[in-house]
């Protein structure tokens, strides 16, 4: 072969390496799902109160990993359910949360998230009713908690009653049994806050803490809080 | 020595360098040791704090003589004998090239005993509670005064503290995917995700897991124990400054591991009291729906419904109630 | 002038090649239909789907693989199966399947080429042909191409590992804005770690030890062939089982698979936990062929005094591989076991134990580690007295050293655990083992820095390397007494301060030192020159970038961020940016590297002479290309290869009645004339 066509047979192999790379990358190292951010910015004017309408089901029922417990939230604009758990919001500004509670609960392995924190007057409600104290050793249980540490807001999304006819597959039905819970929490400054949920609720996992739990999009996720 | 003076037309290289690294060493390590050391991190806000700042700063001193010499011998060897550098005489090979009985031998004497030294000093350093901010397994090798009598009422319920008592306040360091929790067994075993200590004060912190391990990192308190599953893993400290310090977990357990932190805060003796006695009262409701203060507690192995072990209910192997769930089975 | 120039007669040498065998009755016909990596490639392939299919069939009906949705029975099978297929696929089972069924496959390759073993007398056959490109791809048995196929490997491994370290350095450019999602960062970070880890294990004793070896103690293969191409093999089998880790959604442990995270991981644990087991495979397979060679294959006057210093390092690592890697083998099957039929070995709760994985690990762990640097001071105890003309300084020293680094290492292993938890009265013994330990590499310094003392230093490109790595070890050496020291380590215990530490050892001690070689031995192996002015761009900026993006981390570390966090303090924004940027030049100084290789390597080579450094080793004595038997006479050693500007010097071998131009006595620097 002549020098130009080593070159040649190099900088191709090379190129297809790069591609191949780029490719990798691209299809391993970002998450399956649902691109991008939902975008709660601007959906209020400027300092009014951002609603934010979340559910929790109990077996998502679609993508990769169907079975898995999961959130899924509500489009601000288009009102369709959205199975992303990154979420921008607007900074020091106070966010209504709805949570539509499909999934059926049990006793918290740690007391401690039975407590309301952070959220604005330290209370939330559970069908209509005010509570800051719940103990998941009585009734249905606690199914899920929504927990930004770094705010130091958590708050028990209690279950529903496992005998019921739960609902199987997201996006649920208001039909289906479900417990309406809502809060309120401010945001801080900008900056990027991670949210979770303090039930270990992964089924089928050592300490019910993988899969859905240790996966972003499931059990978790980020706040993107911009000026 | 021999090899040395095998040349008499050339300069004495190694008497040059061992003066310079002497006066190097000197005064860098005196630089060091008044300009840096007092700031070296993470502080002198505990006791833990200052004995590991001084641990530091003597390892330094030994260190820097050593880095100085190393790296201004290579340096010398570059610019005196570089192929390039003109009148570089030939190198003599031959056996008085191939090894020098004197110098293996105070090499191997010299990093030996300061080696030795080190050992030694670290041993010490030990044993009188330099360190003790690290984690040591449920039985320490040393403890402070009180301890053992603040473990023992932590445990029966009877534990109590207050301010000028002098008396060890033990906090219970609960790690879980993915956030801190702790429990102060002297004020009614209540649970809080605040970390609160009074100011000098002996503080005996007792990190345990509900699951993965995790590493309790109090990073201006110089206290850094894992929490273990099952453990008890007990770290002390004595509390002298003021303020807010960082915890971070520093074993990885997880994808939030990076999240894993909070802050916590010296306060005063009084104002630590007044913080206890309202929080208990204020969690009073929680607290009961907790199960009693234990050094370590099983949590249901299975997760809430987690279900790894087949059986499905409480912890095959266990008799003990788990962690949270004062109803069995999920 | 080099060696190659005096010894006229240099062919001549190596043409006593039984006429039988000169290569006129190479085989035909070993087409592409015959073995080679491609097959092994469809091999693996199959065998991953069949394993997939039969793990679904057995487990499905398992409770905790129906309710994960994921099922790690499957992917485990599927694994096995793939590195069995390769492993059929590339022809490595013929032998040993024929041979066990009574029928050894030598009439297939009767008419094949020469083999190695019909001189040496062996029973082996070569597999593949001893000549043309196409041994490259396949399963030969010649040490010299193993060598070269591991060079390719390893900086597979490497590279693959460095393109994640860039995303790493990427997503910590800034404090809380995040360029991965949390568990895509997890990720990253264990495959780097892992990948890295599983490279630097090898990355020295699988090219430059096969290739070496062999030469450097006048034998003429390793004493297995077979399990020296096998070790190869399954090495590149790893990296695919480490690889599929990423496609099964990657494992949140970092490279030390702590337990019972790992028990509660997803499938991609079960590649973490199978690729350390086949990898371990390699390096067993690996560490006893060439304890086994440098014990029985020393050509004769090869005593023990003689032996080069590569040769001794490769030793004590060879010891360390076959002894440690066992542990971390058995270690991670006992995780497979709990992830695929929930024993309980590492679950606590379950009667298990969650410091049985860490000491497990960290038995293994910490020779690692040592296996990770000895082989980085062989090659500095080789190339230094070449460059300096000199002697090696205190040789006997040096082999003490590292035989003592490596009994020694099998005895700190708990000092990864001083904040663990474990018996605090074991504190103080490990404190002390551990800082012994630095009385042995003290002593490689020693040996260096005795070696420069008043040589004629060529400051070729080998050479450069070599100082780097006495420039960074150092650092990482004694940064490595702090963390021995039970009270400082409650402050640097497992945050950036242990990075920087490590990676000042692995990549600045052993990965300088790899290039090292490659640049030194690089001409004997391919017969190419190695371009210097590239060289010189390539270890400057590797040197100068290498420091620049490791040495704050140092302080980044004692500022109080912890290991494997993708958000930290804002204060320390300015020291990671740093870093980061850094790391990115450091990348780009790899690039110049792979750019030098392929230019001076394939794009337009320039023929290298036989001996360019005018070295005295025994490798440099033959000509290059390397003749197929390395030596066609067995020399008989006379001296220790270090007589460099030694007067009156006796000769290095003697290689026959015939060839009595002796190996030069080397009594001068620039080479003129035997003694
Ligand atoms: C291109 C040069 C490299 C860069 C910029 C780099 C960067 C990094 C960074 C930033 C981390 C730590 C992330 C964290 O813990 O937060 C890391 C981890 C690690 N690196 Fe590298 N690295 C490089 C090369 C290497 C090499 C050559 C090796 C070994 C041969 C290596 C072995 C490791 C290991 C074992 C870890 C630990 C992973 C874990 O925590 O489990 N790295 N590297
Ligand atoms: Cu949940
Ligand atoms: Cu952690």
């Amino acid at each position: 072969m002549s020098m130009g066509g080593r070159l040649a047979t190099v900088l191709g192999l090379f190129l297809v390496a790069v591609g191949l790379v780029v490719w990798g990358v691209a299809t391993l190292l970002t998450p399956g799902v649902p691109g991008g951010v939902v975008n709660f910015t601007n959906t209020q004017a400027a300092g009014q109160p951002v609603n934010l309408t979340v559910q929790t089901v109990g077996a998502i029922g679609f993508g990769s990993h169907p079975t898995w417990v999961s959130y899924l939230v509500k489009d601000p604009r288009t009102g369709q359910w959205i199975h992303d758990t990154s979420w921008k919001l607007p900074a020091n500004t106070v966010i209504n949360m709805t949570v539509l509670q499909f999934d059926s609960g049990s006793p918290l392995r740690n007391q401690e998230w039975g407590q309301v924190q952070g959220t604005v007057n330290g209370a939330a409600t559970l069908n209509g009713k005010s509570f800051s104290v719940y103990n998941s050793n009585t009734g249905n249980g606690v199914g899920h908690t929504f927990a930004i540490p770094q705010l130091n807001v958590s708050v028990p999304l209690v279950g529903v009653n496992s005998n019921a006819n739960v609902c199987g597959a997201g996006p649920c039905q208001l039909s289906s049994p479900h417990n309406v819970e809502t809060f309120s929490f401010k945001t801080p400054g900008p900056g990027t806050y991670n949210w979770q949920c303090f039930v270990p609720c992964a089924l089928g996992y050592l300490f019910g803490n993988g899969g859905a739990m240790s996966t972003q999009n499931y059990m978790g996720g980020e706040l993107e809080v911009v000026g | 020595m021999t090899w040395e003076n095998s040349d008499t037309t050339d300069p004495h290289h190694l008497r040059r360098i061992t003066v310079i690294w002497l006066v190097l060493s000197i005064v860098l390590d005196l630089l060091y040791w008044f300009l840096v050391g007092p700031h070296v991190p993470p502080g002198r806000m505990t006791s833990t704090a200052k004995a590991d700042q001084f641990d530091f700063n003597v390892l330094f001193v030994i260190a820097l003589p050593v880095l100085v010499g190393i790296w201004e011998y290579m340096a010398y060897s570059i610019f005196a004998w570089g192929s390039k550098r003109k009148g570089v005489p030939e190198p003599v090979g031959g056996p008085t090239a191939a090894g020098n009985k004197k110098t293996e031998v105070t090499w191997i004497v010299i990093t030996s005993v300061v080696v030795l030294l080190l050992a030694a000093f670290g041993t010490f350093s030990v044993v009188t509670g330099h360190g003790s901010g690290g984690g040591e397994g449920p039985n320490p090798l040393w403890s402070p005064a009180g301890s053992v009598k603040a473990e023992t009422a932590a445990l029966a319920g009877t534990g109590s503290w207050a301010p000028n008592t002098g008396a060890v306040l033990p906090v219970q360091v609960i790690g879980q995917q993915w956030k801190w929790t702790y429990r102060y067994p002297t004020f009614g075993g209540f649970e809080s995700s605040q970390l609160v200590v009074p100011n000098n004060t002996e503080i005996e912190f007792n990190v345990t897991s509900l699951d993965v391990i995790h590493s309790f990192w109090a990073y201006q308190l110089e206290v850094k124990a894992d929490a273990n599953p099952q453990q008890n893993n007990v770290a002390f400290t004595k509390t002298e400054q003021l303020g807010p310090f960082v915890v971070r977990c520093s074993e990885l357990c997880g994808i939030w591991h990076g999240a894993m932190f909070n802050y916590g805060k010296v306060v005063s003796q009084s104002a630590f009291m007044t913080w206890a006695n309202q929080t208990e009262t204020a969690n009073a409701a929680n607290t009961s729906n907790l199960p009693p203060f234990a050094w370590t507690y099983v949590p249901d192995a299975n997760g809430a419904s987690g279900g790894y072990y087949p059986d499905g209910k409480l912890t095959p192997y266990s008799t003990v109630e788990t962690y949270g769930s004062k109803q069995p089975g999920s | 002038m080099t060696l190659s120039a005096e010894r006229p007669n240099e062919v001549e040498v190596y043409s006593h090649v039984p006429p039988a065998s000169t290569g006129a009755t190479r085989k035909k016909g070993r087409g592409w239909l015959s073995q080679h990596v491609g097959t092994a490639i469809v091999a693996g392939f199959l065998g991953y789907i069949f394993g997939h299919w039969l793990g679904n069939m057995i487990s499905s009906g398992y409770t905790v693989e129906v309710n994960t949705g994921q099922n790690s029975i499957a992917d485990l099978l599927a694994l096995v199966f793939m590195v069995l297929g390769w492993l059929i696929g590339i022809g490595a089972l013929n032998y040993p399947l024929a041979k066990l069924v009574g029928r050894e496959p030598s009439s297939s390759t009767s008419s094949s080429a020469p083999t190695l073993e019909d001189d040496v007398g062996g029973e082996a056959k070569v597999d593949g042909e001893l000549e043309g490109w196409s041994r490259y791809f396949r399963y030969n048995l010649d040490h010299k191409v193993v060598g070269l196929q591991y060079v390719v490997a390893v900086l597979m491994f490497l590279f693959t590992g460095g393109l994640l370290a860039m995303a790493i350095r990427t997503e910590l450019l800034n404090p809380t804005t995040h360029v991965f999602s949390a568990d895509t960062y997890i990720k990253i970070v264990s495959e780097h770690g892992t990948i890295m880890m599983m490279m630097a294990s090898s990355v020295v004793v699988g090219p430059l030890g096969n290739y070496f070896v062999p030469l450097m103690i006048g034998a003429r293969r390793m004493a297995f062939p077979r399990i020296e191409a096998f070790s190869l093999w399954v090495f590149v089998a790893g990296y695919m089982v480490i690889f599929s880790a990423l496609p099964f959604g990657g494992f949140p442990t970092g490279w030390t698979g702590y337990a019972p995270l790992q028990t509660q991981a997803g499938p991609g644990m079960v590649s973490y936990l199978f690729g350390f087991f086949v990898i371990g495979l390699g390096m067993m397979a690996a560490g006893f062929n060439l304890l086994v060679t440098i014990i029985n294959y020393r050509a004769p006057g090869m005593t023990w005094s003689r032996v080069p210093v590569f040769v001794w390092s490769i030793l004590a690592t060879a010891a360390l591989l076959t002894l440690a890697t066992p542990v971390l083998a058995a270690g991670g099957l006992f995780g497979l076991l709990d992830k695929t039929v929930q024993t309980a070995f590492y679950v606590t709760e379950h009667g298990g134990s969650s410091f049985l994985w860490q000491n497990l690990f960290w038995f293994f762990g910490h020779p690692e580690v040592y296996i990770m640097a000895l082989p980085g001071f062989g090659i500095v105890g080789e190339i230094i007295p070449v460059f300096c003309r000199k002697p090696l300084f205190a040789y006997r020293i040096a082999a003490a050293g590292m035989i003592g680094v490596a009994l020694l290492s099998f005895f700190v292993w708990q000092h990864h655990l001083f904040q663990s938890g474990i018996d605090p009265d074991m504190r103080p013994l490990f404190m002390l083992t551990t800082e012994l330990i630095s009385i042995p590499t003290g002593f490689i310094f020693l040996v260096g820095m005795g070696t420069l003392y008043r040589a004629k230093i060529r400051f070729e490109v080998p050479m450069l390397f070599c100082m780097a790595v006495y420039f960074n070890f150092l650092i990482g050496g004694v940064s490595g007494v702090f963390l021995s020291d039970v009270p400082v380590n409650v402050t640097v215990h497992g945050g950036f301060f242990v990075l920087s530490h490590f990676h000042y050892t692995i990549m600045g001690g052993l990965i300088f030192a790899f290039m090292a070689g490659l640049y030194f031995w690089l001409p004997k192996m391919t017969g190419r020159e190695m371009n210097k002015k590239l060289g010189l761009w390539h270890f400057w900026t590797m040197f100068v970038f290498f420091n620049l993006t490791f040495f704050p981390m140092f302080f980044i570390g004692l500022l109080g961020q912890p290991r494997r966090v993708f958000t930290y303090a804002k204060n320390l924004q300015a020291l990671n940016d740093f870093s980061s940027v850094s790391a990115f030049l450091l990348g780009l100084s790899f690039v110049i590297f792979v750019v030098n290789l392929m230019w001076s390597q394939f794009i337009k080579p320039k023929k290298a002479a036989a001996n360019p450094w005018d070295s005295l080793g025994l490798e440099w004595q033959t000509a290059t290309p390397i003749p197929p038997h390395n030596f066609d006479r067995i020399p008989v050693i006379m001296t220790d290869p270090y007589h460099y500007s030694e007067e009156g010097a006796p000769a290095l071998a003697y290689f026959g009645e015939d060839d009595h131009v002796p190996v030069r006595s080397g009594s001068s620097t620039s080479g003129d004339g035997p003694a």
